[in-house]
């Protein structure tokens, strides 16, 4: 195909756009490994701010970990059975649950936060716990496992895979078990992909929830960039970032393999 | 035999629904409740019109959403209906550049409008290094702007590149073998194909411009956009009941914004098939 | 896996209401005798496949109906205690497993030993004749190849019962006739009740020992393949099964008079009346002498046998087919003759 200068023009600015998401990004690897910033890079390269931001910080990155593989785990528990109900049984509530699976993009994380805060901030031990704020990341996160689930359950004629399974003698457990969950692996690995990415990445709930003892990264992130120098959140930042790009690239790579068999298929 | 499936499909969606309902479900109508009960009392819901304050905070949001929506469409419009439809070495590369921002919070999307805008950024540098002194506007409203296009691009890409895909390239050289140039071919052909994606995915653009809250935390514009109100109302001033009712209002908004674009992209997309 | 070839099926007032209010199938009673091929033969939406399903346990029967197998009620035995085997169209392969376990699942399912289990799956892959595929995963396998998995895979945990639904209308044209043979030996050699559903009347004739046409929800008639084609019972089945030739005569004196003659016919009664034949069943002869006369207005050669359209004989124009190597010609003027039997009288 021979390019048009419409061609060129267009991925001048593609590029351009590409540039305006990555440059900071990059700016702010370098800012965290400089001796200092505002000198630049001749002011020598160092490990230390990375350092500081370990003995300030650990306890956040551990903790935004094992929020996000406890969050995994309930909406795994909680969102994929209720994604294959509904795939089962299109129209019970459909609507209904439409509406309940774009509550979250919807309805700001502040106020959900602050409408938890309300409900549940008398019992003490549970609003300084970690497991108040694992209900807020559960509740964001969840209608994105049950839609991604959903999604492939209804790509594929599961009912007739079923129905020869149980021609073949296997129980409801057993089908659910030995069939819909290996065929509809695909989406419940995006989904969950998504749920751990988004979790470690929630700030808007997880600022209005936590208490000193239950700071995520996030929220740790917004404590440096308001009191510590720019090298140390930039430090920070990457340390996020090494924790939060692997993940969004497997989750590109998944995602384009699955329109990849789509397609095939 | 149907009764005994019916069963157990029950008690497999039985957690989400006592999930939904006990988080999420109750602490909302409590919410909407508290928000009543503050000195104001129903008033409280009108307060967001009547208190200058609250009506303008609630204007800069809704005027700055808008212009986020429309210059991310455009944006990701050009870009994501370009890199779908041609194929060139790096493409996929830069795809998955364009949508690696996908997942950065609220507040790091902030620090990366500080490092292109702020006191120290590279577009201060490069301005000053021409002589024109030093340009940083992280901090106003440009700077919010900034940051809202900035986690709303790889959103909008990824939604305008699934339906660009599905563009029928017949369609394209009917209109070309009838002597359509290329302009009328983006007018009558592409974006009416486009137009259900555009608008859906607008309308989620919209939502979280609106409720987005670490942006304009880390940058602590003077600008004050109505999350960073209710979290001023909450925390600072302890007025619970004014942060539920506004909280409220701006959650009833976002909803209804979403409710109306889905009818809208849903009879469009109904009125093409 | 206690049972045995030759399960008889019996169906009672079966009838079946969706939970929309669409009536499926209308009250139905049907026997299928053990080891007997019984296809279900129908336009689409007729409710072919709902009786299939009522077989299978996959439906329930409204109120009152009953299934039996032999004499065991198994109305209310679900599906995976009923001990079926079923073909889809779609063949249903599990995409997450291989052809070995996909042959093996129903016998795992049933806690066959592993070392039976591979005995068994060996005997099914060569039965089929699919023993190079063993280790292929489904979605690296032809349409043919899935289909012969798909029936490997239902035979294998020896059902009492196998269904089979529109299992060859995915397929193309050659490998449907190859494949539609193979099933009819396996089905006679295994001994085991089958019921087909299929919307091919090709099929049906050739699979079926007996066939049930169904309509708008209702079995309409049920006899073997030659009784359905010579003795149709309602003007439904005789044009859903192959051409047939509808006229308009008088009966007078035993005879039946056309616009081209007339055929002894020995029935009683008189009277204008509309008569049947099937195309192979007018003999074409000289037509000095011949009974009825007409004129030969279009010729189509297929090869096997030569389709004519003649006018002249009855009202509107009739369609003979001939086996024999004659050169027919348009305009030629020809005899035929029908024997009494093959004339068909319909009550409705």
């Amino acid at each position: 195909m021979r390019r048009t200068p419409y061609f060129y023009l267009q991925l001048a600015f593609t590029l351009l756009v590409c540039s305006f998401l990555l440059v900071p990004v990059f700016m702010s690897i370098i800012a965290g490994l400089t001796e200092n910033f505002f000198v630049g890079v001749k002011s020598g390269l160092t490990l230390r701010w990375i350092g500081v931001v370990w003995e300030l910080y650990a306890p956040t990155i551990f903790r935004s970990m094992y929020i996000a593989l406890a969050t995994l785990a309930v909406t795994l528990v909680i969102g994929v059975p209720a994604a294959y109900v509904l795939a089962k049984r299109p129209g019970m509530m459909t609507r209904l649950v439409e509406e309940f699976l774009v509550l979250p993009v919807a309805i700001p994380g502040l106020a959900i936060a602050l409408a938890l805060i309300i409900t549940y901030g008398g019992f003490r031990d549970f609003r300084t716990s970690w497991g108040f704020i694992l209900v807020g990341h559960v509740l964001y996160t969840l209608p994105f496992m049950v839609r991604s689930v959903l999604a492939v359950l209804s790509s594929f004629n599961f009912q007739v895979l079923e129905e020869s399974a149980a021609s073949l003698g296997a129980g409801f457990w057993r089908r659910f078990f030995g069939i819909v969950l290996p065929n509809a692996r695909s989406g419940i690995v995006a989904g969950a992909l998504t749920v751990v990415t988004l979790s470690i990445g929630e700030f808007n709930l997880t600022w209005m929830m936590h208490t000193p003892e239950t700071m995520t990264l996030p929220v740790g992130l917004a404590d440096s960039y308001a009191s510590m120098r720019l090298e140390i959140g930039s430090a920070y930042t990457l340390v996020f970032f090494v924790m939060i790009i692997p993940l969004l690239v497997a989750l590109q790579r998944y995602g384009v393999q699955r329109t990849g068999t789509r397609k095939a298929a | 035999m149907r009764g005994r499936e019916n069963r157990n499909l029950l008690l497999m969606v039985a957690p989400a629904i006592i999930v939904g309902a006990a988080f999420f479900l109750l602490p909302l109508a409590r919410l909407a409740v508290v928000g009543a009960t503050g000195k104001l009392g129903l008033a409280a819901y009108t307060a967001v019109v009547t208190n200058p304050q609250y009506f303008e905070a609630l204007a800069s949001t809704i005027v700055l959403s808008v212009t986020v929506t429309v210059a991310t469409l455009v944006i990701a419009g050009i870009t994501g209906v370009f890199l779908e439809r041609n194929h060139f070495f790096g493409r996929e590369a830069l795809i998955s550049m364009l949508t690696l921002p996908l997942a950065f919070p609220g507040v790091v999307v902030g620090f990366m409008v500080i490092m292109l805008a702020g006191r120290t950024g590279l577009i201060g540098e490069l301005t000053t290094y021409f002589g024109a002194g030093r340009l940083v506007f992280a901090y106003s409203i440009a700077g919010l702007f900034t940051g809202y296009i900035y986690f709303s691009i790889p959103r909008v890409i990824l939604t305008i590149m699934a339906a660009a895909e599905k563009l029928d390239p017949a369609l394209e050289e009917a209109a070309k073998s009838l002597g359509a140039n290329p302009w009328r071919v983006i007018v009558d052909v592409i974006l009416p194909a486009l137009k259900p994606a555009l608008i859906a995915s607008g309308a989620v653009c919209f939502a979280t411009s609106m409720g987005a809250f670490g942006t304009a935390f880390t940058l602590a514009t003077d600008i004050k956009v109505l999350p960073i109100v209710i979290y001023t109302e909450f925390t600072l001033l302890a007025n619970i009941a004014l942060a539920a009712a506004l909280s409220m209002v701006l959650g009833v908004i976002t909803w209804a914004t979403l409710a109306a674009c889905r009818v809208a992209a849903g009879s469009t997309a109904a009125a093409a098939g | 896996m206690n049972g045995k070839a030759g399960t008889a099926i019996r169906l009672a007032d079966c009838a079946k209401t969706f939970p929309n209010g669409t009536r499926a199938l209308e009250r139905t009673s049907l026997e299928m005798r053990g080891g007997e091929t019984v296809v279900f033969l129908g336009p689409s939406g007729c409710g072919k496949t709902t009786l299939l399903r009522v077989i299978a346990g996959l439906e329930s029967p409204d109120p009152g109906g009953r299934v039996y197998f032999d004499d065991e009620d198994v109305t209310n035995l679900p599906i995976e205690r009923r001990n079926v085997g079923m073909v889809f169209q779609s063949y249903a392969l599990f995409p997450n497993m291989n052809v070995a376990d996909n042959i093996a699942y129903g016998l795992k399912v049933h806690g066959v030993a592993p070392d039976k289990r591979a005995r068994r799956v060996d005997e099914m892959l060569e039965m089929m004749q699919i023993g190079e595929l063993r280790e292929r995963r489904i979605t690296e396998l032809s349409g043919g190849q899935r289909q012969r998995v798909a029936l490997a895979r239902a035979i294998a945990v020896q059902p009492r019962v196998l269904l089979l639904d529109e299992p060859l209308t995915a397929l193309d044209a050659l490998l449907r006739e190859r494949l539609r043979i193979e099933i009819d030996v396996l089905l006679h050699s295994l001994g085991i009740t089958a019921a087909y559903v299929t919307h091919d009347q090709g099929e049906a004739m050739a699979i079926g020992d007996r066939v049930a046409v169904i309509n708008k929800g209702a079995i309409v008639q049920t006899g073997t393949p030659r009784e359905i084609y010579y003795k149709p019972a309602s003007s439904f089945v005789a044009d859903f099964i192959g051409t047939m030739n509808r006229v308009d005569g008088t009966l007078r004196d035993g005879s039946l008079e056309l616009p081209g003659g007339r055929i002894f016919w020995g029935q009683e009664g008189s009277g204008a009346m509309q008569v049947l034949f099937r195309p192979n069943d007018a003999r074409i002869v000289p037509e000095a002498g011949a009974p009825l006369r007409g004129v030969v207005e279009q010729v189509f050669f297929l090869g096997d046998r030569t389709r004519l359209h003649v006018t002249g004989v009855a009202d509107r124009a009739v369609v003979v087919e001939t086996t024999e190597h004659g050169e027919f010609q348009v305009g030629q003027a020809i005899g035929l003759r029908i024997e009494p039997g093959a004339l068909l009288r319909l009550r409705d």
